[in-house]
């Protein structure tokens, strides 16, 4: 049964807003949500800026409508999986649509996440550490990476098929790709994707251990950017087929044309100098799609700012479109990096570029990585006849996946 | 599917079973810890000095499993873990809290996210194709196999690498026996690949059947897959893996599938040999391949002449309740 | 502090802290770290950074400064010897 899959509903929360709308009103303002940390407790929470989502635990549990001990993970997962589920017309009365026109929906969830639920074990482990028997085992319920997606999958009813995936920052961007193949494949109705992360002291301290932290707001895709800044939030697609977009009476206004997972296979963390494993993502997708590169109107890049990203990155995008360069931008530098939710955030976000005919701006350039004029957006710019967006989330380990986003 | 490769690190000795058979032993104590091969004969001792225990187990069965199917490369590799690196995460908690956040040490973070098995085959293999890596509790072999036919549907002339590993630290140790997991039945650990295609070789182990995930069933829908299983094995199962443990809580769901295949069905418990971990039906698969690759079965008791499909189930009290079906094949 | 107890030192200390299969006679002073000689990598650098910080009291503001000062056993001796503040107390 295969086929289009076109984007149902969109949920998103992040720094720059607790669902879509605040976070594209952000994008639109350039308003980026990046500070020092107020909400997470650390030594460092005025070393490294970093984009919280502005809500306490307490907040985000009464958004959640979640009861017990939660990690900050899985609300926010929660939060945004409703949102998308509301959106396309699946979550009615607090319950899940489970039947379309007497037909019974068979409804996947495969969220995504690096983080789990470490932000409750990190305060777990220090008593736990010095007294085998000591500690509350209530705040390691959620550790593994499956239960935070187990927690969602049951508070929204979903039975049907629930997976995780956890390859570092293209998790959600590999999510959306499952889904889409599933979907194809005629094994599912409707598919929930995405990804959903928190900030924790053990990321937090991770990434500074790699030195590749900026100490000051991140200047991603600039010459002399000094490292990333860290997000947390969660994004999440309803995907569905022609058929079931007709059946929820939702517009099909961008569809998911092609997708690529490519591993660059160079180092556990550094990318390639000549961007192998982008270079095939990239490629991958548009190849899929089978558009030639020209087709491609705007690239959201993956741009975490990064000495290493950032070139490696740029070099993929020579490597495939010469010096007819896309316009492109990262909105890394609004959200900071969000890791495993960073690719399903930056897919929603390009997919109101094509619906809304905007590029957002890259944030804070002086000087871009790609000197062209125009290449790299700076403000806020209307456009007309964009028509293929492509979407770029590279991950340590080398995964690396790009998808591609068309008008209908 | 065909499995044309299959390689395992666990508590019972197998990784070298192709040439040393295996002897069914079961672990003593509370912790079963893995067999393991010498690394330094398999893995570059540059770089074996970064990779932790699960790594290392994953690490040399995929080559192994990739050796034996004579490939060079897969065109995907993907992989299952409940818990990820458990070692690394550990040993970074540990400093985090000792040192207050400060001068903690890369290789430990590096090393400690889920996709770093996954990934550290492809660095070593230089493979630059789909690569992938799931972590849903007890089902992440299991939805790591639906994604390999899945592939191979949409790929035909492809050779999937699929595997899953977990480990067992002291730190989880400790803590998953505060859950009860423990109380009446061996801790365990393991890894397990395998390289799946759609045509059969000479290298080929078993079928690939089916494979069945459920979350929560009631019943009727366990009722409705065990029959789509029962059609697919030909009517009738020659031995059941459960993956029962002594004292599981779970136990009437063991009955009921046992009930399903008749009364007099072998079973065999797995977990016996292997522990109990979460991903622990990648080594129940291993073991079925194993034995339908010899055809029948000897063992305590268990006396199958001609063995010609294996069903491996097992069920927790999350409520994930699993099923793969393999089949004999005759070369 | 003496120079040739430094270099021993670091040598022992290079190897546990990279988990290195060698022994400390293996290593040559002035052959390289990184590239051929031992063959460490850019994480390894890392490590050798924190080394420095836990050890010796020396903070590496840049990672940038890293290839220039563990060229080599040597190298990072002479650096020491230059920047090391007094112990506490």
């Amino acid at each position: 049964m295969s086929g289009a899959v076109y984007i149902a509903g969109r949920g998103a929360i992040s720094c720059i807003g607790k669902n879509v709308q605040e976070n594209i009103g952000a994008l639109r303002r350039g308003e980026a949500g990046i500070g020092a940390i107020r909400y997470l407790r650390t030594v460092h929470a005025n070393t490294f800026p970093a984009g919280e989502v502005k809500a306490t635990n307490e907040e985000l549990r009464d958004l959640s409508e979640l009861t017990g001990t939660n990690s900050r993970t899985t609300m926010l997962g929660l939060i945004a999986a409703k949102e998308a589920l509301t959106e396309a017309g699946l979550w009615e009365g607090g319950q899940l649509k489970k039947t379309l026109g007497g037909r019974s929906l068979r409804i996947g969830l495969i969220s995504s996440t690096t983080v789990a639920g470490m932000d409750l074990t990190e305060e777990f482990f220090p008593a736990f550490m010095a007294n085998h028997s000591a500690g509350r085992l209530r705040n390691v319920y959620q550790h593994e990476a499956g239960a935070t997606t187990e927690y969602i999958a049951r508070a929204l009813g979903i039975t049907e098929y629930i997976n995780t995936i956890s390859t570092a920052c293209s998790s959600s961007a590999n999510a959306i790709m499952l889904g889409a193949r599933m979907l194809k494949a005629g094994m599912l109705d409707i598919v929930l994707a995405g990804g959903t992360d928190a900030l924790s002291k053990f990321t937090l301290n991770g990434f500074s251990t790699l030195m590749i932290l900026d100490q000051q707001l991140c200047q991603p895709f600039d010459q002399n950017r000094r490292g990333l800044n860290l997000g947390e939030g969660a994004g999440f697609l309803v995907l569905a087929g022609e058929q079931m977009m007709e059946a929820l009476g939702r517009e099909k206004r961008v569809r998911l044309s092609g997708y690529a997972n490519a591993n660059d296979a160079h180092h556990q963390t550094a990318s390639s100098p000549d961007g192998t494993g982008s270079f095939m993502a990239m490629k991958g997708a548009i190849d899929m799609a089978q558009l030639n590169c020209s087709a491609i109107g705007y690239i959201n890049l993956h741009g975490t700012g990064t000495q290493n990203n950032d070139a490696s990155e740029s070099t993929a995008i020579h490597r495939l479109f010469g010096d007819e360069y896309p316009a492109m931008s990262t909105t890394k530098s609004f959200t900071g990096h969000t890791l495993a939710a960073c690719g399903a955030l930056e897919a929603i976000y390009s997919a109101v570029s094509l619906e809304e005919q905007i590029l957002f701006p890259s944030l804070r350039i002086s000087l871009p990585v790609i000197e062209k004029p125009g290449v790299v957006v700076q403000e806020l710019r209307r456009v007309s006849g964009l028509q293929h967006v492509l979407s770029n989330s590279f991950g340590f380990g080398g995964n690396c996946s790009s998808l591609l986003f068309s008008l209908s | 599917m065909y499995i044309n490769g299959a390689s395992a690190i666990s508590p019972l000795p197998v990784f070298d079973a192709l040439n040393e058979g295996v002897r069914f032993t079961e672990p003593e104590g509370a912790r079963a810890k893995v067999s393991e091969p010498d690394y330094s004969k398999l893995i570059d001792p540059k770089l074996i000095r970064r990779m932790s225990r699960i790594i290392r187990m994953g690490v040399a069965t995929a080559m192994d499993a990739l050796k034996q199917a004579g490939l060079q490369q897969p065109d995907a590799i993907i992989t299952g873990t409940a818990y990820g690196c458990l070692d690394d995460t550990g040993i970074f908690l540990r400093r985090l809290v000792e040192n207050q956040e400060e001068m903690l040490t890369p290789t430990a973070f590096i090393q400690s996210t889920h996709n770093t098995v996954g990934a550290q085959v492809a660095l070593m293999l230089k493979c630059h194709s789909y690569n992938n890596t799931y972590v849903q509790r007890s089902q992440s072999f299991e939805l790591s196999l639906h994604d390999s036919r899945l592939w191979l549907t949409e790929n035909p002339d492809h050779s999937v690498l699929v595997g899953a590993a977990d480990e067992l630290t002291d730190y989880s140790f400790a803590l998953l026996q505060r859950f009860g997991l423990f109380r009446y039945h061996t801790a365990g650990e393991g890894a397990a690949y395998f390289v799946i295609q759609n045509k059969a070789a000479d290298s080929t182990w078993a079928q690939l059947k089916g494979v069945r995930t459920l979350f929560r069933p009631d019943a009727a829908q366990l009722d409705l897959i065990m029959k789509e299983l029962l059609a697919l094995a030909g009517g009738s199962v020659d031995l059941l893996l459960s993956g029962e443990r002594r004292g599981d809580p779970e136990g009437e769901n063991y009955k009921s599938v046992k009930q399903v295949l008749g009364a007099e069905i072998p079973v065999l418990q797995y977990k016996n040999y292997c522990g109990e971990y979460p991903t622990a039906s990648a080594f129940a698969t291993w073991l079925a391949a194993w034995c339908l690759k010899q055809g029948k079965l000897e063992h305590e008791g268990l006396s199958i002449d001609r063995l010609r499909n294996v069903l491996i189930y097992q069920a927790d009290a999350a409520g994930y309740h699993s099923f793969i079906l393999l089949s004999h094949v005759k070369l | 502090m003496n120079r040739e107890q430094l270099v021993e030192d670091l040598k022992q200390q290079i190897i546990e802290q990279l988990n290195l299969q060698i022994k400390p006679e293996d290593i040559v002073a002035s052959d390289p770290l990184f590239g051929e000689g031992l063959g460490l990598d850019s994480i390894d650098a890392l490590e050798l950074i924190v080394l420095m910080q836990q050890k010796y009291r020396i903070k590496l503001a840049n990672a940038e400064e890293g290839p220039k000062i563990f060229k080599s056993i040597d190298t990072m001796a002479d650096f020491i010897l230059a920047n090391q503040t007094p112990a506490a107390g």
